[in-house]
């Protein structure tokens, strides 16, 4: 075991490290960032001193080298735009996307796991068929859309949720969270269902097929054969197995509400990271993407990670090496 | 074509609803895209064409409501029906040539990975699963961030989150039938090594592809749509169905709903249309679940 978390954190450092190699690369694609620093009406010398200012007057191996050093001391760049440490903006914006994705993912959790289970256990019955072609429709579905169709009804017609913002926050712990108030809550409700619906989707189809693999196994047709009763069998030794695969799903799919939160966020004006990210993109504003990158792959490697480490506790028969 | 209508998929494709439905709408789109601009009097991109005093018409069946414009118009007098099939051409476009370039690129380094092994193999197979850590619209995002927009930038960046997931199919299959006895069979008869991939492997690799490549299409034109949508995508005298929506969204909070509800519609029932499909053919091409 510790072994292999070495190994494992061996390769999140080599991963990141090739994460660093391109985000460089592709940013050094993206023009001249000179002319985000200085006025239009800048000299020539005003440019070179800008230019030597942000070292881009040295060689391409050379910047990589100051790049890459200047992350590894935690030196992570001053935005072109907020004229502010890159780091802080995101970090002042991310409780608000963490917020939203962890709203994301219970809700889905809770409709898609029983329904899934309800699904893969009578496959054959009405309201399963109908809660598939629903859940068909969910991962054919525009999410930018969707929330598109909420604003348009609950905010501009009905007038019954907010279509924009965050709400009222409350200081917890330095953190300014905004499911403390009433008011954050009503505005976290159609960002938070606009972002689970695909997640929702995919988590129930995964736990019914899972559900219908394990009704296929011997110790299913032993346990029923034995008298346990029809529900003992499935949600007692059937719900424990289908679910396997299912955690697994969840770490790609955290993952994946954190990417598609950027579209949320830009839709709903969401002060999170996300939308901080389309928005430097705008303004080209290179260190704050560099930065969200690098965040955000820091993150994706340390979700995969605990994903494989929860996966052998929760099923024996599978072994680190 | 007898033995087709005979076989085994044609019969359970006709006794699967879900398969005709998705079908259908498959070849609904497939005729839009081909007959768009003849089933429309007006060129939505011919600024001639367009009239200011037609901007802004809702839908035929409401107050206001123009018979010339059945869904409506948007902000330039443009038909919104008119844009729906212009812009269907352009989402399925890109959806099927990053499908096809993706699966050209990773079926041949996935025979390569698999048919050589070695450096090679861990080379690629390392990027694969560097990629796979990361979601597809990400990485998209990141790279038309980096290299603006355009149909041409879209249609790389797709092919560039693609190709993985056939490489890592094609060589787990390569990897099981280079073990068969045929394989060894040509190796021994001293065959080359290209054709031995080329006429032997390839053949017999394909079949579950044709899953991954149909749905593939769809994820793609959603991805477009997401990435137009932002901003990053097609440029604006190419408008995507994604491009669409986010011209409408401007328009949606002074109750224009028609010119963004459309095009979202569009896209949910074309990508419903190939999952539908898709799943059919999943559970028809794999054998594990008869």
């Amino acid at each position: 075991m510790f072994g292999y978390i070495l190994k494992r954190l061996i390769q999140m450092v080599l991963v990141l490290w090739v994460v660093s190699v391109i985000v460089f690369l592709m940013m050094s694609f993206t023009g001249d960032p000179v002319f985000m620093v200085v006025p239009i009406d800048a000299s020539d010398a005003e440019i070179a001193q800008a230019r030597r200012l942000l070292g881009l007057d040295k060689s391409p191996l050379m910047q990589y080298w100051i790049f890459i050093s200047s992350l590894v001391q935690g030196d992570f760049g001053q935005s072109y735009v907020f004229r502010q440490p890159a780091m802080t903006l995101i970090l002042e914006r991310m409780p608000a996307t963490v917020e939203m994705v962890m709203v994301a993912m219970v809700l889905a959790i809770i409709i898609a796991i029983p329904l899934g289970v309800y699904a893969g256990a009578n496959p054959n019955s009405r309201l399963s068929r109908i809660i598939m072609s629903f859940s068909l429709i969910g991962i054919s579905l525009p999410g930018f859309w969707v929330g598109m169709l909420l604003i348009y009804l609950f905010a501009v017609h009905w007038g019954v949720f907010p279509s924009s913002g965050r709400g009222d926050t409350r200081e917890f712990f330095g953190l300014r969270i905004s499911l403390l108030t009433w008011d954050g809550w009503h505005h976290i409700v159609l960002p938070s269902v606009t972002l689970s619906l695909g997640t929702m989707a995919i988590l129930l189809r995964m736990t019914r097929a899972g559900m219908m693999e394990v009704s296929r196994h011997d110790y299913m047709k032993f346990a029923r054969a034995k008298g346990a009763t029809r529900n003992d069998v499935l949600y007692k030794h059937g719900l424990k197995n289908a679910l396997i695969p299912v955690v697994t799903i969840f770490g790609l799919q955290l993952g994946d509400l954190i990417a598609f939160a950027t579209i949320t966020e830009t839709i709903f004006s969401w002060p999170g990271m996300g939308k901080l990210l389309i928005d430097s993109i705008y303004r080209a504003d290179r260190p704050v993407i560099v930065v969200y990158l690098m965040l955000v792959a820091l993150i994706f490697v340390v979700i995969n990670f605990l994903v494989d480490i929860v996966y052998t506790l929760i099923d024996p028969r599978i072994t680190l090496k | 074509m007898t033995t087709f209508l005979q076989s085994e998929l044609f019969h359970n494709y006709r006794r699967s609803s879900s398969a005709i439905i998705g079908s259908g709408l498959m070849a609904l789109f497939a005729f839009a895209v081909l007959a768009g601009p003849f089933l429309v009097a007006q060129d939505p991109y011919d600024i001639a064409a367009l009239n200011l005093m037609d901007s802004y018409k809702p839908p035929v069946w409401l107050e206001g409501g123009d018979p010339r414009f059945i869904l409506g118009t948007d902000g330039q007098g443009r038909d919104v029906w008119a844009s729906v099939l212009y812009g269907a051409r352009i989402s399925v476009f890109i959806g099927l040539v990053a499908m096809m370039a993706s699966c050209l690129i990773g079926t041949a380094l996935g025979l390569i990975a698999g048919f050589y092994g070695g450096i090679l193999d861990t080379v690629i197979m390392r990027i694969a699963d560097v990629q796979l850590s990361f979601p597809s619209i990400l990485i998209a995002l990141f790279l038309m961030s980096a290299v603006g927009t355009g149909v041409d930038k879209v249609l790389i960046a797709l092919t560039a989150v693609g190709w993985v997931v056939y490489a890592r199919t094609v060589r787990g299959s390569t990897l099981s039938e280079i073990e068969k006895e045929y394989v060894q069979a040509a190796k021994v008869a001293g065959l080359p090594n290209r054709k031995i991939i080329r006429k032997h492997v390839l053949p017999n690799v394909l079949t579950p592809l044709i899953v991954i490549a149909t749905i593939q299409v769809g994820t793609f034109v959603l991805i477009e749509a997401s990435l137009s949508f932002l901003g990053v995508g097609v440029p604006i005298t190419q408008p995507s169905l994604g491009l669409l929506i986010k011209n409408g969204f401007d328009v949606l909070f002074s109750g224009l709903w028609w010119t963004s509800v459309f095009p979202g519609f569009a896209i949910m029932m074309l990508v419903f249309g190939i999952n539908l499909f898709g799943d059919f053919l999943r559970d028809e091409l794999n054998p594990r679940l008869k």
